[in-house]
């Protein structure tokens, strides 16, 4: 199977319970929406479980950061488990720890502070996309 | 939220459709509504299989909000041995106010807000019926 040069596949926890996981859902869509709309895709996580083999085989297809909310790391579990193993990983928790002054506690709509967050943790996003991409091209010369 | 919640309503939060937004919102929505009789979960808990979260979904009823056919959230219950009590699709509800055109992943425009607190009306008539 070739695989693509162009393309990173970024995968969120989105974990509903936690004001973490909005903001690996927020970091992950600005990153596909404003930061590298042109080099990055994703796929709703459940669909490893709920989806085909096509979709099982995201991970193999395109190489991926996980953005999870929390130390459990669902996204990165699932992603290792039902599909393939990530290039990174990032977790919002250690983003969020260098703002111990910023309180998380918005599940439906992040506060302003909360959105810096989301803002940085999409700027740590970027900047994988940027290595794979140049891992890539450098081999493929 | 309250730990002793007699519903876990679970949405699929898709992240690439404004329509998964919706089931987000309107989870929440509900959840504001009946504090002390809903709840939600990461949905990703159970996609990794994690035992607590496993019990919980099994000893609780479930309402899973999807916002696509691909039924993430309840396939993902159902696959958990889940008690899935009821399922909203955001489409069948948009599909009966076909007016809306709710746009945005980030932050919904305000036809997807309408449209979540359409189908947080649903989910908590659900409830009530459970209730009563």
């Amino acid at each position: 199977m070739a695989l693509p040069t162009s393309e990173v596949g970024i995968i969120s926890c989105s974990g509903e319970e936690i004001p973490e996981g909005t903001i690996a859902l927020v970091a992950t869509r600005l990153v596909l929406e404003k930061l590298r709309p042109d080099k990055t895709v994703t796929i709703c996580l459940p669909l490893f479980l709920a989806g085909d083999k096509n979709e099982r085989d995201f991970a193999k297809v395109f190489p991926t950061i996980t953005v999870d909310g929390c130390e459990k790391r669902c996204a990165q579990i699932a992603t290792s488990n039902l599909s393939g193993r990530p290039a990174y990983s990032i977790v919002v928790t250690d983003t969020a720890k260098k703002h111990p002054q910023v309180v998380l506690k918005s599940c439906e709509r992040l506060t302003e502070d909360e959105m810096k967050i989301a803002e940085e943790v999409a700027e740590e996003i970027a900047a994988k996309v940027d290595a794979i991409l140049k891992r890539r091209s450098a081999k493929t010369g | 939220m309250s730990e002793d919640a007699k519903v876990v309503v679970i949405p699929c939060s898709g992240i690439g459709k404004a329509l998964g937004k919706v089931s987000r919102t309107a989870t929440y929505k509900v959840i504001e509504e009946k504090p002390k009789i809903a709840r939600t979960l990461c949905l990703a808990l159970l996609t990794v299989g994690d035992k607590g979260a496993g019990k919980l979904v099994s000893d609780t009823p479930c309402i899973a909000i999807d916002g696509c056919p691909n039924q993430c959230s309840a396939k993902n219950i159902l696959a958990s041995k889940g008690k899935l009590l009821a399922e909203v699709m955001v489409t069948d509800v948009l599909k009966k106010n076909r007016g809306l055109k709710p746009q945005g992943v980030i932050e919904l425009n305000e036809d997807g807000l309408k449209l979540a607190g359409l189908v947080a009306k649903e989910v908590v008539d659900k409830i009530n019926g459970m209730v009563e």
